[in-house]
């Protein structure tokens, strides 16, 4: 997996990212969610990368690494299926449309199909509570979902 | 006739007051001619040429104004002790990170009216004397951050941005920052942190973020909302905003009603307005006929409110007194198919995960805490954990370094207050009276069955049995309760106990 995103051609683009913010302060942030979405992930060589071009210590860029949950180390598959957790769509039900999903694919939450065509996540509240429960799929999103029709809606996907 | 009148009066509109969302789905906020329109920019030209920025913070004193991010303090106040900090350069930031899972007025403003969070943190930077602002947008919001961004672009083009403003050799810049998804980077020492690009954790007060903020500056942070409220506050005058709400907290507040709600979305209301209004009058009610049970406010930080407080009027003390808070604005409706256990466990998970792990009591507490809740939803509980988890919470808001450990038990602590009984019989009968609990379920079949068979069928462990046309018996010992019979079946025949 590794080798297909290390390429140089990404690591010129991250290049470029570190060149924006030279001189910006506390860049640190922007340049991870820059590299994130360059990469896919934030692998350690690329952590080690910046910290050797930007002149900030490699344990702290893997302790801000390993702090936020939107940043990772491996990437993730083809389609990323995230059932929404927040507090409406669990009031109407979404833990079981979740258990649901891991069931027939058999993954757990934050995992990947061994044929790296679905990674299945759980999000906080993504701001549409008004249609809970909410699942989506990569940037596709299904409002009011029934228990009964997840299965046929992720079908389009395989 | 009277349907002429009837959009108006129906209390759903007549019982609303639209300040902050104003211009919401009313312009465009893509285009920075339909917020002039709708009287833009009027209040940063009122600010800078007319009131100076004594007169300005005076304003905002008196309309009463108190934060919208969940603490009330009022932002006059706030705003005093950044005019009078010390300091060469200051700061002003916008706290976007709306992480209350269930809320989302913070996204519909920035998504709705860009400008007016825009124009706020530019006369706040005028009154306190700050020349450099941040947003700190949750990664979730896409839209809104691409929105702000255009909203940015267009106010420096118009001059409303940039240096000079107004030909006043006032100057004030606002750069976009992304959060990465951790709830604690809503606490304002912790987002600072993630500015700087740190781990986003708090730090002790004091020093306050008044007088130590951003790179040890002068800082005033403020919520979305808090700053959507300001142009108007500027441009009608302190009088006309405190005469709207209670006597101790003034104007309006923005509610995400969600949840068993017939009417789900964005109410704004008076301060003050009673919670039976909103949720019977405005949001319509419970859906299919079934009973209000609860409402959850104040999200992982708040508490149920029971129906003997419905007629509680809501402000910020007020929903104090009954275990609650006031929170950022979510409104999350339970009715009798909700177990209250199992909320409490939901919320308690949320803070677990999102404890940043720097104090013992928000790190180690909480987890304790929801060991002895997963006990007692899995039937294992004993009489003494109730004791426990009452003891246990309060030592953890006591002692927790930030907001996030000082009310992370609220959630428990109201519930077993106000639903006591849920939890005795959880522990004590084994049993889940609003059929949520998994492990104390019992699914069984009625005499309503027709002997189809169906359910047999689609049994993942095959612990059904019956002849065809006779009614079927499900095996308890060998059930695992995943409800592939009850969804299958086609004369509903199966209920959950
Ligand atoms: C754990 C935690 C999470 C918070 N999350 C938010 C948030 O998402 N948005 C927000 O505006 N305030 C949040 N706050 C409150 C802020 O610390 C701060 O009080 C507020 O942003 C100040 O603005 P205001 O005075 O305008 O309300 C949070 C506080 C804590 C302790
Ligand atoms: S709780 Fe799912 S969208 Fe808000």
């Amino acid at each position: 997996m590794l080798e297909k995103i290390l390429t140089e051609e990404n690591f010129s683009a991250l290049d470029e990212l570190l060149e924006r913010y030279k001189g910006v302060p506390g860049p640190l942030m922007p340049l991870l969610q820059g590299a994130q979405d360059i990469f896919g992930a934030i692998p350690e060589e690329v952590q080690s990368y910046i910290a050797e071009k930007a002149n900030i210590p490699l344990a702290e860029i893997y302790g801000v690494v390993t702090f936020y949950s939107q940043f990772r180390m491996v990437p993730r598959g083809d389609h990323v299926i995230s059932v929404c957790l927040g507090t409406a769509c669990y009031v109407k039900g979404s833990q079981n449309i979740m258990d649901k999903i891991s069931q027939a694919m058999g993954i757990g939450i934050g995992e990947t199909s061994s044929d790296g065509k679905f990674t299945l996540v759980g999000t906080r509240c993504i701001g549409a509570c008004g249609l809970a429960p909410i699942v989506t799929v990569n940037d596709d999103v299904y409002g009011k979902v029934k228990e009964s029709e997840i299965l046929k809606i992720l079908e389009k996907y395989k | 006739m009277d349907q002429k009148h009837s959009v108006l009066e129906m209390d759903y509109i007549r019982k609303q007051e639209r300040i902050a969302l104003k211009n919401c789905g009313l312009i465009d906020p893509e285009r920075i001619e339909e917020y002039i329109r709708y009287d833009g920019y009027q209040a940063l030209a009122k600010a800078i040429l007319q009131l100076g920025p004594e007169g300005v913070i005076e304003e905002v004193e008196a309309s009463g104004l108190r934060g919208r991010g969940g603490a009330g303090f009022p932002t006059g106040r706030k705003w005093r002790s950044g005019y009078l900090a010390k300091g060469n350069e200051k700061f002003i930031i916008c706290n976007a990170d709306e992480g209350d899972p269930g809320a989302f007025m913070d996204r519909s403003i920035l998504e709705g009216d860009p400008h007016s969070v825009i124009e706020a943190m530019t006369i706040a930077a005028f009154a306190i004397g700050a020349t450099k602002g941040f947003i700190y947008v949750r990664a979730e919001y896409p839209i809104a951050v691409k929105r702000l961004q255009i909203a940015i672009d267009q106010a420096h083009e118009m001059g409303f941005l940039g240096s000079d403003i107004f030909g006043s050799g006032f100057g004030f810049d606002i750069e976009l920052r992304l959060g990465a998804g951790a709830f604690v980077c809503g606490e304002a020492k912790a987002l600072i942190a993630s500015i700087e690009g740190k781990r986003g954790m708090p730090t002790p007060k004091p020093p306050r973020t008044n007088d130590k903020g951003l790179w040890s500056k002068p800082t005033i942070l403020n919520n979305v909302e808090t700053f959507a409220n300001i142009p108007p506050i500027i441009r009608n005058g302190a009088g006309w905003y405190a005469a709207i709400g209670s006597e101790k907290s003034k104007g309006t507040k923005v509610f995400a009603l969600g949840g068993k709600i017939n009417r789900t979305g964005l109410v704004e209301i008076p301060i003050g307005t009673p919670l039976r209004e909103v949720i019977f009058d405005i949001g319509g009610g419970i859906p299919g006929g079934k009973k209000f049970k609860a409402v959850q406010t104040g999200g992982p930080s708040g508490g149920c409110i029971p129906t003997e407080h419905l007629d509680v009027k809501i402000d910020y003390e007020s929903l104090q007194d009954i275990g609650s808070m006031m929170g950022s604005g979510g409104m999350i409706v339970m009715d009798e198919d909700n177990c209250m256990v199992d909320i409490a466990r939901f919320f308690l998970e949320f803070s677990v995960e999102e404890s940043c792990g720097k104090c013992t009591p928000c790190r180690e507490g909480t987890k304790k805490m929801l060991g002895i809740l997963e006990k007692i939803t899995s039937g294992e509980g004993v009489m003494s954990d109730l004791d426990d988890l009452e003891r246990l919470g309060q030592i953890i808001k006591d002692t927790s370094l930030c907001g996030l450990g000082k009310t992370a038990p609220n959630p428990v602590l109201s519930t077993l207050k106000y639903f006591r009984d849920e939890y005795e019989a959880h522990v004590k009968d084994k049993t889940c009276p609003a059929g949520v609990c998994k492990a104390l379920l019992q699914y069984t079949i009625t005499d309503k069955c027709i002997g189809c068979g169906i359910c047999k069928t689609v049994c993942p462990v095959s612990c059904i049995t019956g002849n065809k046309k006779e009614k079927h018996v499900i095996d308890p010992s060998a059930c695992i309760r995943c409800g592939a019979c009850q969804e299958a079946c086609p004369v509903d025949a199966i209920i959950k106990r």
